[in-house]
């Protein structure tokens, strides 16, 4: 149940890689002059597209979520006792 | 700078993702528990990467990368002193009351706690307060995106403020907490390599020395001044920030450090979210590991950043300067990313900026809208209605919240020394609060009237103090000096400590003497809100490094080890 936090993030990253990658292939190699003449594209593409990968590997767990009030134990006790408070405070 | 297609494609990609986080969300706003507290469900490891990034603004991240450039390491300090200390204090002594009084904001454990004129006073003024922050860094984001990009002012900061509004109003805190951990990692992974590039330029860490020696020399301090973060400290003369260690440990290191960190609700509402007391506590303590190590990203480029200007690395990176000749430091970190970045990592970098300014955005606007719900409308403008409106009103208060702090922005653009004024007095307000707390805490005599006569005091403190004292060369008016200069400091860095300094001790000292004029309060009531007068959680049962008083422990250790490496 809920989402994943880390699903979200492996696919945007996973994206982004695949991106940097291939753009780093295709693109002139006259644009890496200014990153001192490293395809800083390919390569950092590569980093992003494993880091999204390990992401949503750890996020088919699926225990990175947050759930609704009434299905977490703390969040039951929170409405229980503002409740009652408010309550209180009106009388 | 031109951005192309590529760049283009991966800002939407960012912008889409973001609000279909929010949308995802959507569905799991119930009740107003869900839509501000997150339903108490977060695991701790997400609610500590929220910690960080809701503080790491765009003026973070710009404001770092430019005192790294002008102050050289002992900007760390910001870090190391003024950050990690009092984060693990707040994990291991005072969530337990945040957390275990259910209080729904900070503001709400003031009442619980003390009574409710100290609550008002700080949620009027942290209400206000935060909108207005928020606006100021709008104000500076749309100014960035001009001078960098030529957007429009208006288009960068209203694109930004609807993004930012229509994935709170979907997903409340939950969507701002997701989103932060998303804009953590890419703020990571952004600027990751352009320390990489910068630090290669520059000939790694030994060729970076040699230049800052270069920097330091040249600016008439000793060739190390720019490389150590302690050495330098014995007198102000010794170092650019012209300060010594005693009002750096004091007022940075303690009072304006633990002011922030232990008292804004901005940061402690991501811990509230938490799924457990020791998820909690934790909280501050996973924020903490990362936070030691983010002066290599963003005080680092600013380093690079002057070396480089003074001795010029192979690809020929300088700063800019204004048009009065002095360096124009906030660009550091901007002009590196133009510099180093071909299209395509590019959109990553400016998309990380993005990021940056979005996350700080929303960490005021789910604050500003919690404390205006509860503690404002909820208490004195509309009682007992049902925990349907008051959702109703959380998202309405989002709307309103981002609205004015539009406004804000505008206002900014307009009038500078307006909103020089209103920090002003929002440094005053923010100041003695630590006292406040640390005293209702952990000393079951301080009394309401204590506090709340506290707070004025210190408040007033830190505006005489500021009103008779001013910074080298600096003319009497918004810097200080307004009832004349009895004091001259080294720096406005300095003068600002000093000024915390007072508005603490006068808070300590006055709530201590009123409160012991005054009743005390029954025992009884206080279980649960003062430290004597509560069970300590019980962590038998947790795995050492869930335990938040090892944690805590490593945390300071690592600290310690970073301070001598770099002594």
């Amino acid at each position: 149940m809920g989402l994943d936090i880390r699903l979200p993030i492996g696919l945007m990253f996973s994206l982004f890689g695949v991106l940097l990658v291939v753009y780093g292939l295709i693109s002139d190699k006259s644009i890496y002059q200014r990153s001192l003449g490293l395809n800083i594209n390919l390569w950092w593409g590569i980093v992003l597209l494993v880091f999204g990968a390990v992401m949503l590997a750890l996020g088919r767990r699926g225990t990175g979520t947050a759930k609704p009030a009434d299905a977490s134990s703390e969040g039951r006790k929170m409405m229980k006792e503002t409740a009652a408070r408010d309550a209180d405070s009106d009388n | 700078m031109n951005l192309t297609a590529i760049d283009w494609i991966i800002m939407l990609v960012y912008f889409v993702f973001v609000l279909g986080i929010g949308l995802a969300l959507k569905r799991y706003m119930k009740t107003s528990t869900d839509f501000f507290l997150s339903g108490r469900s977060i695991p701790a490891w997400i609610t500590g990467l929220a910690f960080i990034s809701a503080n790491l603004g765009a003026q973070e991240v710009i404001g770092m990368g430019a005192s790294g450039a002008k102050y050289g390491i002992a900007t760390s300090h910001f870090y190391w002193v003024g950050a990690i200390p009092a984060m693990v204090f707040v994990g291991i002594f005072m969530m337990p009351f945040y957390y275990g009084s259910r209080a729904r904001s900070v503001p709400e454990y003031l009442k619980l706690r003390f009574d409710e004129k100290t609550r008002g006073l700080n949620a009027i003024s942290f209400a206000a307060m935060t909108i207005f922050s928020s606006g100021i860094s709008m104000y500076a984001m749309g100014l960035l995106l001009q001078t960098l990009l030529g957007w429009d002012f208006s288009f960068s900061v209203l694109i930004s403020a609807v993004i930012v509004l229509l994935y709170i109003f979907l997903g409340g805190l939950t969507s701002a907490i997701y989103n932060e951990v998303l804009q953590f990692f890419l703020i990571v992974l952004g600027f990751l390599p352009l320390v990489f590039l910068g630090l290669k330029d520059a000939g790694g860490w030994s060729g970076l020395q040699a230049r800052l020696a270069v920097v330091a020399t040249q600016q008439g301090f000793e060739s190390g001044a720019w490389s150590h973060s302690w050495q330098f400290l014995d007198k102000p003369s010794s170092n650019p920030m012209g300060v010594e260690w005693f009002g750096m440990a004091m007022g940075l290191g303690f009072v304006l450090s633990f002011g922030y960190w232990c008292t804004d609700f901005l940061v402690v509402q991501r811990a509230m979210a938490a799924n457990s007391m020791s998820a909690a506590r934790r909280t501050p303590l996973i924020a903490a590991i990362p936070k030691m190590f983010f002066p290599a990203l963003v005080i680092l480029p600013g380093m690079i950043a002057i070396a480089l200007t003074y001795q010029s690395g192979e690809s020929g990176f300088a700063l800019p300067k204004k048009p009065d000749g002095a360096f124009n430091y906030d660009l550091a970190i901007p002009m590196m990313l133009s510099h180093y970045f071909p299209s395509g990592i590019l959109g990553i970098g400016l998309t990380a900026l993005m990021a940056s300014f979005m996350s700080g955005m929303a960490g005021n606007v789910t604050a500003f809208n919690t404390v205006w719900t509860y503690d404002i409308y909820q208490s004195y403008l509309k009682r007992g209605a049902s925990d349907q409106h008051y959702l109703w009103m959380g998202r309405m208060a989002t709307v309103f919240g981002i609205a004015i702090s539009v406004a804000a922005a505008y206002v900014a653009r307009g009038f500078n020394n307006i909103m020089d004024m209103l920090q002003l007095v929002f440094a005053f307000v923010n100041a003695p609060l630590f006292a406040t707390f640390l005293l209702g805490m952990f000393w079951k005599r301080a009394t309401g009237h204590g506090a709340f006569l506290g707070l004025l005091s210190g408040t007033i403190a830190a505006a005489i103090h500021h009103g008779l004292t001013l910074p080298q060369h600096a003319v009497a008016g918004v810097k200080g000096g307004w009832f004349g200069a009895l004091h001259i400091y080294p720096s406005e860095m300095a003068q600002n400590f000093w000024t915390a300094i007072f508005a603490w001790s006068a808070c300590f000292i006055v709530t201590i003497l009123v409160s012991l004029l005054t009743r005390a309060r029954d025992e009884k009531e206080l279980t649960g809100l003062v430290y004597s007068l509560t069970d300590r959680p019980k962590e038998g049962h947790l795995a050492w490094y869930q335990r938040p008083a090892t944690l805590g422990m490593i945390v300071l250790l690592m600290t310690l080890v970073l301070n001598i490496v770099f002594w």
